[in-house]
Formats: C-alpha cells, structure tokens, sequence
C-alpha cells in the first residue's frame, strides 16, 4: 500500500498550529446533528412524556410497576433474549470451532454463509418463517410426512424464539471466531504431549481461553434480543407480547404516550445497565488475564 | 479425532442450512400458481410478478425505498467520512463521548427511537414526506457507515497526505486525491451498509409511514398480516435477487480496486 517516498514526512505531520480544533470540529458537525436531532432529541421528549403525560409525575411508572401484564411482558423479554442467547451459543461455538481448524477454501466457505444473513432483509426472513411454522406450513407438512403433529408453532414463543435464534446467530458466530482464531493450538498441543486426553486438553486450555469470545457474542445478541419489534409482532402470539410490542401498541394503537415513554425509558434502562455491566465484567475478566 | 472431525462437520453443516435454507423458501413460493402459501407449490406461474409490477402500491414501495435508501447512504456516508476524519486526526476532549454518542442508535432499542422520532414527526408534519423518511434512517445508518470508514482510516498512512500537502496540494485536494481514493473500500462499503439499512428498516419505518409515502417492509409488514397473497412472496424474492446483486458486485468491485492497489 506504501509504494510512494515521503521524505519530509515528519517535519509535515506536525500539525500546523491554529487550524485544529475548529476545522475538526467543522467535520464533526453533520454528524452530530443527525444523532442530536433523530436520537438525542427523540429520547428525550420520550422521558419527558413518560413523567409528564397525561400529568406531572411518576404516574406512569407507578402504573407499570403496578401492572401485571406490562411488568410480565418485560419479564417475558428478558426470558425469550435469554433462550435465544443460549440456542445461539449452542449453534454457534462448534460452527466458529470448525472455521478455526478448517482449511483456507472452507473457512472462506463458512464465514460467507454466516455473513449471508447479515444481507438478507428481517422482513424477508421473519416473513419465510411465518410460511414455514404456521400450522399448514413446511414444517408442519415435513413432520406429517413422519407421522408426526401437526404442531401449533406459530403464534407460540417456541415460534419467536426460533426465528430470532436464526436472525441473529451471526451475532455470535463472529465474535466467537474472532476469539477462537487467536488462541494458540499449539497449547493444546503441548497439554496432550503433558499426558492430557483430547476432549480434556479442549474442555481446560481452548474453552477458557474462548470465554471472551462467548461474553462478546451472548451480550450482542441479548442486547439486540431485547429491541426485536418484528420477528415477535408476527410469529408470536399477541397474548404472550414482548415490551417492544407493548410499547408499540401503547403509542401506535392507544395513543397513551406517556405509559409508552415509560415503557421505553424502563427497557433503555435496563438494555444500558446489562450493557454496561457485561461489558464491565469482560473488562475486568480480560485486564485480569493479561495482568 | 477423525470421527468428531466429521460430527463437527455435519453439525457445522446443519447450521449453515439453518441459517440459508428457510430464506430461500420465498423464491419457489413465488412461482405458485395458487392464491396461497402452500409448499411444495402444486404448480408454476408468474402471475405474482404481473400482479406485483402492476400493483401501484407494490412498485411504489419499492421505489420509495430505494430513493430513501440511496439518499440515506449519501447523507450518512457524507456524515460518517467526515467525522471519522476527525475522529481519527485529532484529539479533543470528549471524544469517546461523541463516538459512543454516533454508535448508540445501533444499541438502543429501535421502538424507543421510533416513538421518540414520530412525536416529533406529528409535531412538524413530517410523517409520509421522503425528507422525514431520509433523517431517521441516517441516524440508524449511520454508525454502519462509520464503522468500517473508520476502520480503513486508521489503516491509512497519514504521511502520503503529508507528502500531498508538501508538494502543493491545498488540504482538501489532498483528501480529494490521495486519502479519498485509498480509503475508498471503506466508504464504498459504509455507503452499501447505510442502504441496506436503511432499505431493510421496519420499526421506525411503521411509525412514521403514510398512505402517501410506504416503503417496502412497510408494505410487506402489513401484507403479512393482512393477507396471505403471494404477491409478497415475490416482493421478498426480488428483495432477495436486488440484495444479492448489490452485496455481489460491490465486494467484487472492492476485492478488485484492493488487488489494483497492492
């Protein structure tokens, strides 16, 4: 990439004195405009509203703390963003173990099939999977074939959970091969030659040395579990809603925006707290190994 | 060994059919020759193409969103080069604050940006208008433009524009001639990752919508719960045939111009 000379370089990358801090600032503007007008402002007027509609006050938060179904569908969120963390995890750890000891051609191979989905549109997606699981659907016919069902899967958090498990896999296969391709086989070489079986040389030297992988990936895809709208407003059952849901219906169907707002301000809160400590915790872990 | 090798393998195998194989259900769909959803189609036709490329609901979704795709990637693209210029030239106070501030809408929840964006699209009558569409899918494209823009630039050795600005060149003919060229992958595919966004964006797309101006998941959203034509299946295949295409030709194009550079 560096084929042309630069021989005065030093004394140029100095930088020329008062054109700084304006100039960058300049750059930054466009920006920071869009995020302070379509994100800041937004978040905002939607924390005012939660304590200021229809009256000021904690109205709004009494009512959902107070409200079975609202408290039960954030309870329910977190529940269907755990499953999903797991389902990913267990599909996910094998398929990134392959790409690290496949060769080149297949490694190539596999990380274009996990990055397919990136590309492939959610409503396309979630919109295959209802004509898969609706009760006449593929999966139905394919299970009668063997006898079997037919099962109600759609409209059931079975349903929800299989298709966000899909949807966000990628989520966890790239952080966890991102890890797995920086450990160094040759320490599961030299536990075996110490006298250590395979399965154990794998299960204390490569499993350990991957858990920062795992941490990254599982908080990803928990994270992002938490905000799905679409997957679970279509293959889920309306009486079993996510918070997303909730507060879409809330603003869009019932125009309580304050009720909403309170909704949204409860589930960025606690998307930030469970960011913010699992991202502590792999801090901590990682200053603690290399330390 | 050998034996888990092959385990591994099947299961990797497995995985991967999960993650391709129920997408592709769509594009045999399609082609049905009946009004519903069954699979296998009992028969072939193209009748859904005629009936979406005749619907002026469909056609316009999708133009629609490709217009707002394609401005989106202009406006955030523009926006993400020029902040990551500074983001990566200078250092001032609070810069980790303005970079997590760009790349929070990509963590947030995007019902609480929508709910937030729509009392404010009421507010000015923005809801339906293409400008409207434009500004809340740049925030949301944003930081997917920023993080590969970024990315090439931290890779690009400053002292070729160094040497530029020596040899005459006003600093922006430098950016103009030598970073922008060399940094170009990077752009191109933060300018891909802002339309596909932007062209794949539902949530904040539901709220802000009108019957005047859909976009294409819009409509696909309300068709899935609407009815069960197939007309939707073809709207996915083509979604799928467009995506392809643009993905395809794009890692080809910079696959090529990094060969040509090397």
């Amino acid at each position: 990439m560096t084929t042309a000379t630069t021989p005065a370089a030093p004394a140029a990358s100095k930088r020329r004195g008062g054109d700084g801090a304006g100039s960058w600032a300049l750059l930054l503007l466009p920006a920071l405009l869009i995020v302070a007008i379509m994100f800041v402002l937004p978040v905002g007027i939607m924390a005012w509203r939660s304590i200021s509609d229809p009256e000021l006050g904690l109205g709004n938060y009494a009512w959902f703390f107070g409200n079975e179904t609202a408290v039960r569908a954030l309870a329910r969120t977190f529940w269907v963003g755990l499953i999903v963390t797991v389902v990913c995890l267990a599909l996910a750890y094998p398929y990134a173990y392959l790409m690290t000891i496949a060769g080149p051609k297949a490694t190539m191979a596999l990380t274009l099939l996990a990055l397919l989905p990136f590309w492939t549109s959610l409503m396309v997606r979630t919109f295959a999977w209802v004509v898969l699981l609706q009760d006449t659907g593929v999966v139905n016919s394919l299970l009668g074939y063997l006898g079997l069902g037919p099962f109600s899967i759609i409209r059931t958090t079975t349903g929800v959970v299989i298709g966000m498990a899909q949807i966000l896999l990628p989520f966890m296969v790239l952080p966890l091969y991102a890890v797995m391709s920086g450990i160094d086989r040759r320490l599961l070489l030299a536990a075996e030659s110490l006298g250590a079986r395979p399965t154990v040389a794998f299960m204390k030297i490569f499993v350990p040395l991957s858990l920062p992988g795992v941490a990254a990936g599982s908080l990803t895809v928990f994270i992002t579990a938490l905000g799905f709208y679409v997957t679970p407003a279509l293959l889920g059952s309306p009486d079993r809603a996510l918070i997303s849901q909730q507060i879409f219906t809330q603003v869009s169907g019932l125009l309580e925006w304050g009720k909403g707002g309170a909704m949204g301000l409860i589930l960025l809160i606690f998307t930030l707290l469970i960011l913010g400590v699992g991202g502590a915790i792999i801090r901590i872990s990682q200053a603690k190994r290399s330390g | 060994m050998k034996k888990s090798r092959i385990l591994l393998w099947l299961y990797a195998g497995l995985v991967a059919l999960w993650l391709i194989a129920p997408t592709l259900i769509v594009i045999p769909l399609s082609f049905t020759n009946r009004p519903s959803l069954i699979f296998p189609p009992p028969g072939w036709s193209t009748e859904w193409y005629a009936n979406f490329f005749a619907s002026a609901q469909w056609t316009s979704a999708l133009w629609n969103s490709i217009k707002v795709g394609a401005l989106v990637a202009v406006v955030a693209t523009t926006a993400a080069t020029m902040a990551a210029l500074a983001l990566t030239r200078a250092t001032f106070r609070g810069q980790p604050i303005v970079y997590g501030a760009m790349l929070a809408p990509m963590i947030v929840p995007p019902v609480i940006i929508a709910i937030g964006i729509y009392a404010i699209f009421l507010n000015q009558g923005l809801t339906g208008t293409l400008v409207g569409f434009v500004a809340a899918h740049s925030v949301v494209a944003l930081p997917f433009a920023l993080i590969p823009i970024l990315a090439s630039l931290r890779g690009f050795d400053k002292r070729l524009e160094a040497a530029a600005q020596i040899c005459g060149a006003t600093r922006f003919a430098a950016f103009r001639q030598v970073t922008l060229p060399l940094i170009m992958p990077g752009v191109a595919s933060g300018a891909l990752f802002a339309f596909v966004t932007s062209f794949d964006e539902v949530v904040i797309s539901l709220f802000i919508q009108s019957p005047y101006l859909q976009t294409l998941p819009v409509q696909m959203y309300a068709s899935v719960t609407r009815d069960t034509d197939p007309t939707i299946a073809a709207a996915a295949t083509l979604i799928l045939i467009l995506t392809t295409l643009l993905v395809g030709v794009a890692t080809y194009t910079i696959a090529r111009r990094n060969r040509v550079i090397n």
